[in-house]
């Protein structure tokens, strides 16, 4: 994307943040005598009117349970659950809704493959490849399959910028590699990794690729495929739908070979005693009741972004990206971390003396919301040797506004400590 | 509104700029680790107790304004006590820092710790005032070997 282009992009006004802002309703609320400014989007995203009324409307006309009531009000609730589920696999381009398995969120879906696929397919010395810059949830799963299979964990390491170094990445890649899992987009780092480039090596290697697309569907496409994972694991509440409720999406031949994750109703065909056969995929995941309120909302999200010009929020964000990042750079002894030449929605910084939960607590005052802390990734501190970070994260609907509120409020937290 | 001068006041400002008594102290006799896990911040606490007075205490290890200060600002009120007299003023300051907003706290032994009066309005920062006492707690009642953690 050119300059000129995004210029044009803008004066079209394909995309106009004040009218988007006015769909999310907590937007416009004050936070100690201050309007909002909602910097805390990889954390979770707000939610769209239309979500909170479907998830509203749910509950107030259609609530029963699912896949198993004769009776008019389940085939109307189980309806709406199965829409949701086609509308979710449309919108990621699987091949088929099966494809698309309801979880409470990322992290139960990645523990899904670490412990389904993994508990069946690793052996006494196989690999499991991860990255440094990974979230706990990619990295703990994983950590605990390995120790009852015996398969050994193995980390690609990223460089200062906060890039994987790719060199590395295919010197790990050997014949005991089963699976590699990768995030997308770094929550700390806002990192874009060349997925493609390293989910087509890991299958020239013949091993099967997991994305943690956590951080990276409320930003960019996710073409199941085009991408061509194995498995595609994201939350709702991180793609303006409610918490609760996640996705992990699988190959279907890989899943009609994976053994059920938890035992229930609604994942079997039929049970005696002395013995039960499975249901299909993808109910044989989906042990119990599932969060149906929560479905129809995150399918009701998601008809919020069909609606949306996606590319055109695509460009409005990373404008942001790199107007805040331009701002922060002006800061005196304000460093960026991550400098990746590909990122997408988080930008991590530390400023010179100042504690990042100090700077939370100021900025807060302020009425702006950010994180600080590990952000779920003690590795990459480590690596980086540091504590923890302030991050500033976005989603389509922040505006140059909101950062030019977070650059002064900046100002106001070097004032109190130099 | 809270203020943020109630939390950041300027002797807190100093010694988490300046913290005293920052250093390892070799022939401590009773030592703790303090961890707070949400913001990482570590502190290794130091102290010498001889007949049951604290003859030394010092710190060490990274953390926010609010857990250095507190950390540094405890060392200093530490020295001459018995254990005992420490025992009460953590209790004082737990109770400085997290009485409701409504109760007005005895804080007569603080002393100069009372500037830590100010966290109460800030829920979150709590942990962060209190982990230095947390860790002396750990260190003078010597339970455990792990790392004692504000969660």
């Amino acid at each position: 994307m050119t300059t000129s282009q995004i210029i044009k992009q803008n004066q079209t006004g394909a995309f106009d943040v004040e009218i988007v802002r006015k769909d999310f309703p907590l937007l416009k609320r004050m936070v100690h005598g201050k309007p909002l400014v909602y910097l805390d989007n990889a954390a979770t995203s707000q939610k769209p009117l239309s979500v909170i009324e479907a998830i509203d409307r749910y509950y107030s006309e259609e609530n029963a349970n699912i896949h198993r009531g004769v009776h008019w009000l389940s085939e109307r609730a189980t309806e709406a659950y199965e829409n949701a589920r086609a509308r979710i696999a449309r919108y990621i381009n699987a091949a088929k809704p099966q494809e698309v398995i309801i979880t409470r969120g990322t992290t139960e879906s990645i523990n899904l493959v670490a412990f389904s696929w993994g508990w069946k397919n690793l052996r006494d010395g196989d690999e499991v490849l991860i990255s440094a810059m990974e979230h706990h949830s990619n990295i703990v799963p994983w950590q605990m399959i390995c120790a009852r299979t015996g398969a050994k964990l193995r980390v690609i390491p990223v460089s200062d910028n906060g890039e994987i170094l790719l060199y590395e990445y295919r010197n790990l890649l050997n014949p005991k590699t089963r699976i590699v899992a990768v995030t997308h987009v770094s929550n700390v780092l806002g990192t874009v990794n060349p997925v493609s480039e390293m989910i087509q090596w890991a299958h020239e290697n013949g091993s099967l690729f997991l994305l943690d697309g956590a951080q990276s569907i409320p930003h960019m496409d996710a073409n199941m495929r085009e991408l061509d994972c194995d498995f595609f694991a994201f939350s709702g509440h991180k793609l303006f739908g409610p918490t609760g409720i996640g996705v992990l999406y699988g190959k279907f031949a890989l899943l009609d070979e994976m053994d059920p994750y938890q035992g229930g109703g609604d994942m079997i065909r039929s049970v005696t005693f002395e013995k039960t056969i499975y249901n299909s995929v993808p109910h044989k995941f989906e042990a119990g009741t599932p969060h149906i309120a929560g479905g129809i909302g995150l399918g009701e999200a998601i008809a919020y972004l069909e609606k949306l010009n996606r590319h055109a929020a695509e460009i409005h964000e990373t404008n942001l990206l790199h107007y805040g990042e331009s701002l922060l750079r002006q800061i005196p002894g304000v460093r960026i971390i991550g400098n990746a030449k590909e990122k997408a929605g988080a930008i991590s910084f530390l400023m010179d003396g100042v504690h990042p939960h100090d700077i939370g607590t100021i900025l807060d005052q302020e009425g702006i919301a950010i994180r600080t802390g590990h952000h779920c990734c003690q590795p990459l501190m480590e690596r980086f040797g540091i504590p923890a970070t302030a991050r500033a994260s976005l989603a389509f609907y922040n505006s140059r506004e909101d950062l030019d509120a977070l650059a002064e409020a900046l100002g106001k937290v070097r004032d109190i400590f130099h | 509104m809270s203020d943020l001068r109630d939390l950041y006041q300027e002797v807190i400002l100093d010694h988490s700029k300046n913290p005293r008594n920052f250093r390892k102290c070799e022939t401590a006799n009773r030592t703790a680790v303090g961890y707070n896990p949400l913001c990482g911040d570590k502190m290794t606490l130091f102290l010498t107790v001889e007949n049951g007075i604290v003859t030394d205490a010092s710190f060490q290890g990274s953390g926010c304004a609010i857990s250095t200060a507190s950390a540094s600002m405890m060392t200093e009120s530490l020295k001459g006590k018995t254990e005992k007299e420490a025992d009460e003023l953590f209790q004082q300051f737990q109770n400085m820092v997290t009485a409701p907003m409504d109760q007005e706290p005895d804080t007569e032994a603080l002393g100069k710790l009372r500037v830590f009066a100010g966290v109460r309005e800030f829920p979150a920062r709590v942990k962060c005032a209190s982990l230095a006492w947390h860790t002396l707690e750990a260190a003078i009642h010597g339970e455990s070997d792990e790392p004692v953690s504000t969660e």
